[in-house]
């Protein structure tokens, strides 16, 4: 009985895992179109690029603003980002940066396929949802200096 | 076609150069920091030390000898941690603390202490401090081959929701930035460390279950397998680098 309770608790958990990522079409090294069709929101976006408990953004990326303190350097500076990439390169960046380099650091936000050793607590979700994408989009489309 | 021959060969060069670059985790530390690691008499993991050196004389209940009485006086075990982990005369892979409880159980008869336990942390102190300064040396052929390259795999390959390899952060990212850390060559010369964060000394795999839990991957149990054979591969990256141990970290 526990084990079929378990067995279907796993089911009912495993179920929606493919739902929670939007389907989305490639084209060149950007995905024009915005996930679920959703609009983004910039100041949403501002928010999640700073939480670091999901995106955690600034572990890797410095943003131009001079509160921030701790941010880190491993991915290049986010400023002047939108003068460099269409919100489309910045959607597929964000979605799953290994479909442009295999070998890209940064990881792969809205992906859950073929992941390794994933801890239980995310298994089968993306980082960020496809919302989330489409706010930090915005936000991202925001930096033009 | 001859220039892309040249090309690839120093494109070659420029990798194996980078990825060669293993340096010790004491030239990453802030001079306050490392001031302290220098500093028997501020360091705060000489109280595992001290504890530890207690232990290594204290004979079990179960009436078998002390480690003293088999070893003789701890300054014996001079090198020793330098060559761990290593491969036991049963073919398993130890590292220095699976050895001491070994030791615990098979000749002790004691029960064991159980990984990351205040005792099993000072033993290990006190035993890794007598080979401060000499150079990580273990063996990595023979019956350890095949250890250090299930070690290696691990090590190369991404993980966790985060996606990342060891190798992104402790070879392509040495010396950035990420957040208030600054990126080391990722070897554990310096365990079991005192650690700010921690407030208390803590273990290798300690630190490791940190970097498995930072790309979101599953933190395996202390003592597992994987993270042993991974503790030899970070050890033969650090071949020829001094012991740190008890190190100080952020
Ligand atoms: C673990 C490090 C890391 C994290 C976390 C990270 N990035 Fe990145 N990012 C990189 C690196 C490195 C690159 C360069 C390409 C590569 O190697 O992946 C990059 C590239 C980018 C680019 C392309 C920039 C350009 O000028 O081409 C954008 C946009 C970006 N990141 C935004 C983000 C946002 C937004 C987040 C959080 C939702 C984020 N990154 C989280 C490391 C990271
Ligand atoms: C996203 C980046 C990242 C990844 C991936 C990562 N680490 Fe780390 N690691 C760090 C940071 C930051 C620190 C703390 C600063 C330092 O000492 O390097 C650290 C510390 C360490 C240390 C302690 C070094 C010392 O002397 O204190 C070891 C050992 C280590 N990592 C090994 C690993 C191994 C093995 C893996 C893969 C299973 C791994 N790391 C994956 C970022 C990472």
């Amino acid at each position: 009985m526990r084990q079929a309770l378990a067995a279907l608790l796993l089911a009912l958990a495993a179920a929606p895992a493919a739902a929670q990522v939007a389907p989305f079409v490639v084209t060149g090294d950007a995905v024009s179109a915005p996930l679920d069709g959703l609009a983004g929101d910039a100041g949403r976006g501002a928010r999640i690029v700073r939480n670091r408990e999901t995106a955690n953004c600034l572990i890797c990326h410095t943003i131009p603003d001079p509160r921030e303190t701790f941010m880190g350097e491993v991915g290049p500076p986010l400023a002047g980002v939108a003068l460099r990439l269409t919100p489309g390169q910045m959607r597929l960046r964000l979605i799953d940066p290994t479909r442009i380099n295999r070998e890209a650091v940064m990881p792969a936000y809205h992906r859950i396929a073929d992941l390794l050793r994933v801890d239980p607590r995310w298994q089968g979700r993306p980082v960020l949802t496809a919302q989330e994408i489409e706010d930090v989009v915005a936000y991202l489309a925001t930096l033009r200096e | 076609m001859r220039h892309l021959v040249v090309l690839a060969a120093t494109l070659m060069l420029g990798a194996t150069a980078s990825a060669g670059e293993v340096r010790a985790p004491a030239s990453f530390l802030s001079p306050d920091l490392r001031a302290l690691q220098d500093d028997p008499s501020r360091h705060p993991g000489w109280l595992w030390v001290d504890g530890g050196e207690a232990l290594w004389r204290e004979a079990p209940r179960s009436g078998r000898p002390s480690c003293e009485g088999c070893h003789g006086p701890i300054d014996g075990m001079r090198g020793v941690a330098a060559r761990y982990p290593a491969v036991a005369s049963d073919g398993a892979l130890l590292n220095l603390e699976a050895r001491i409880e070994r030791c615990r159980t098979d000749n002790q008869q004691a029960p064991a202490f159980g990984y990351e336990s205040e005792a099993l942390l000072s033993l290990t102190a006190a035993i890794a401090l007598r080979s401060r300064g000499l150079p990580v040396a273990v063996e990595t052929e023979g019956a350890a081959a095949q250890h250090l390259a299930a070690g290696k795999r691990f090590y190369e390959t991404r993980q966790g929701q985060l996606n990342l390899s060891c190798g992104q952060c402790h070879d392509e990212n040495v010396g950035r930035r990420l957040r208030g850390d600054v990126i080391s060559s990722g070897v554990g010369t310096g365990f079991p460390a005192y650690r700010l964060e921690w407030n208390t000394l803590g273990s290798l795999h300690r630190r490791l279950r940190a970097c498995s839990l930072g790309v979101r991957a599953t933190q395996l149990p202390y003592g597992a397998y994987d993270y042993v054979a991974l503790e030899l591969y970070l050890a033969a990256r650090a071949r020829g680098l001094p012991v740190e141990s008890p190190g100080i970290r952020r």
